[in-house]
């Protein structure tokens, strides 16, 4: 828990900027500390504006990549609210979401892995929370995908989240896990986050968000740094 | 009762057809892409661009940018700062540095205005890639603005040895005004990044 729901980025919470074990983070994380600072108009601002930008469609994945039928694989339904440390809705705000399909292949370019692409399937989307911070998807499970991390490395079944919320500073990019997992024990990118807070990642089965003889539910919460109570400054 | 923040994780190598279809050649409708105004825009046109380096100074071609900025008002595109004009002007953008030769992010915009008199012109920019667990927060000046960024209280609280890596150097070409900056994730030069 974090004791002080002030706003600030709860750097317990979160994982190094340089794990050793995910070896991409070795020439990549700074090895400086930031500077820390309270956040100016610029970081309390943010894209809010952009109702006229989303497209209602995107948040059925099971259909925005499709050309001549289904996707393979199995359906699921995942939902859960946006909120901040306080509990507090987050309205209105972007969620993105990107994925492999069932096979674990990726649809992007230089995704290797020898496994099938699905030809009904892109695998990303984009929807709004409603007034209560409530954001629905619909998609597929997406498989578990082999990497160069070290010998038989293979990721966890995961959905790629990016979250905005009321301003700059409140910017999410995470990743959500599937239950019972076998390789989330194994994989270094999970494990860089403290243990503590580990299971925030990890979405719920859901027989009430289940819909019968179409798809499985999962509910996955995700918790913005709330905003400080800064007066506006110009 | 309070909550415990959801952990950030890495945006991975794969963000492009969710979060810049258009740029990567993806069948997906983008939200965001790297041009943040058009053509009615008031203010000076100019491209920003830069690349993003690792520790042996490679250059990195799976980060993303954001970018957030004031107008040539010195306006945030938000609610609380600005009414929503219609002058084309979008304040926020995004560009991957995986579809240009040299690895560069290229943005097409305004120069934004000084906020106030303690704040000098400037971009917000988040930074992720690949082997980046947490995003990152940092700002670019502009290097012709140097009296505005010698009275800036936020370059002033950085080391001075340090505040070259976040001024963006001003070029004319061809094709118009760029200000160009690279950002090291590490080194010698590593660029300041804020926990704000």
């Amino acid at each position: 828990m974090n004791d002080d729901p002030t706003g600030a980025r709860d750097w317990s919470s979160h994982p190094p900027l340089i794990a050793p074990d995910y070896k991409s983070t070795r020439l990549r994380g700074p090895t400086q500390p930031p500077v820390a600072r309270a956040p100016t108009v610029g970081e309390r601002t943010g894209p809010v504006l952009i109702r006229d930008l989303v497209d209602p469609t995107q948040a059925d994945l099971t259909r925005n990549g499709a050309r001549n039928g289904e996707p393979l694989g199995e359906r699921i339904i995942v939902t859960g609210r946006v909120l901040d440390e306080n509990d507090r809705p987050v309205p209105h705000t972007l969620v993105e979401i990107w994925q492999a399909n069932a096979a674990g292949r990726y649809v992007h370019k230089v995704d290797r892995h020898d496994a099938p692409l699905d030809p009904n399937f892109v695998g990303a989307g984009h929807t709004l929370t409603d007034a209560d911070g409530r954001y629905t998807f619909r998609t597929i499970k997406p498989g578990a995908y082999p990497w160069g991390n070290h010998h038989n490395a293979w990721r966890p079944n995961h959905i790629h989240f990016s979250v905005f919320g009321p301003g700059l500073a409140q910017r999410l990019v995470t990743q959500m896990y599937f239950p019972g997992d076998p390789l989330l024990e194994y994989d270094p990118i999970f494990r860089a986050t403290p243990e503590h807070a580990r299971p925030r990642l990890v979405s719920g089965f859901s027989l009430d968000v289940t819909q019968p003889a179409f798809a499985l539910g999962y509910v996955f919460d995700i918790v913005l740094r709330g905003s400080r109570a800064t007066p506006w400054e110009h | 009762m309070a909550r415990g923040q959801t952990p950030s994780q890495t945006v991975g190598p794969f963000f492009a057809y969710g979060l810049v279809p258009a740029q990567y050649g993806y069948p997906l409708p983008p939200v965001f892409g790297h041009v943040l105004c058009d053509e009615r825009t008031p203010g000076e046109h100019i491209r920003f661009e830069g690349r993003v380096l690792d520790g042996e100074d490679q250059p990195i071609d799976d980060a993303l940018i954001e970018l957030w900025q004031a107008d040539a008002g010195g306006r945030f595109r938000h609610p609380d700062d600005r009414a929503d004009s219609d002058d084309g002007f979008i304040g926020f953008g995004r560009c991957g540095t995986g579809t240009d030769p040299q690895a560069r992010f290229r943005f097409r915009t305004v120069k934004p205005a000084a906020l106030s008199g303690e704040a000098a012109p400037h971009l917000v920019l988040v930074v992720f890639m690949r082997g980046l667990l947490v995003h990152l927060y940092t700002r670019v000046y502009f290097d012709d603005e140097t009296e505005a960024n010698a009275r800036d209280v936020v370059l002033a609280s950085v080391p001075a040895g340090r505040r070259p890596t976040l001024v963006a150097r001003r070029r004319e070409t061809p094709d118009g005004t760029v200000y160009h900056l690279d950002i090291h994730m590490q080194g010698p030069h590593e660029t300041v990044f804020f926990d704000v």
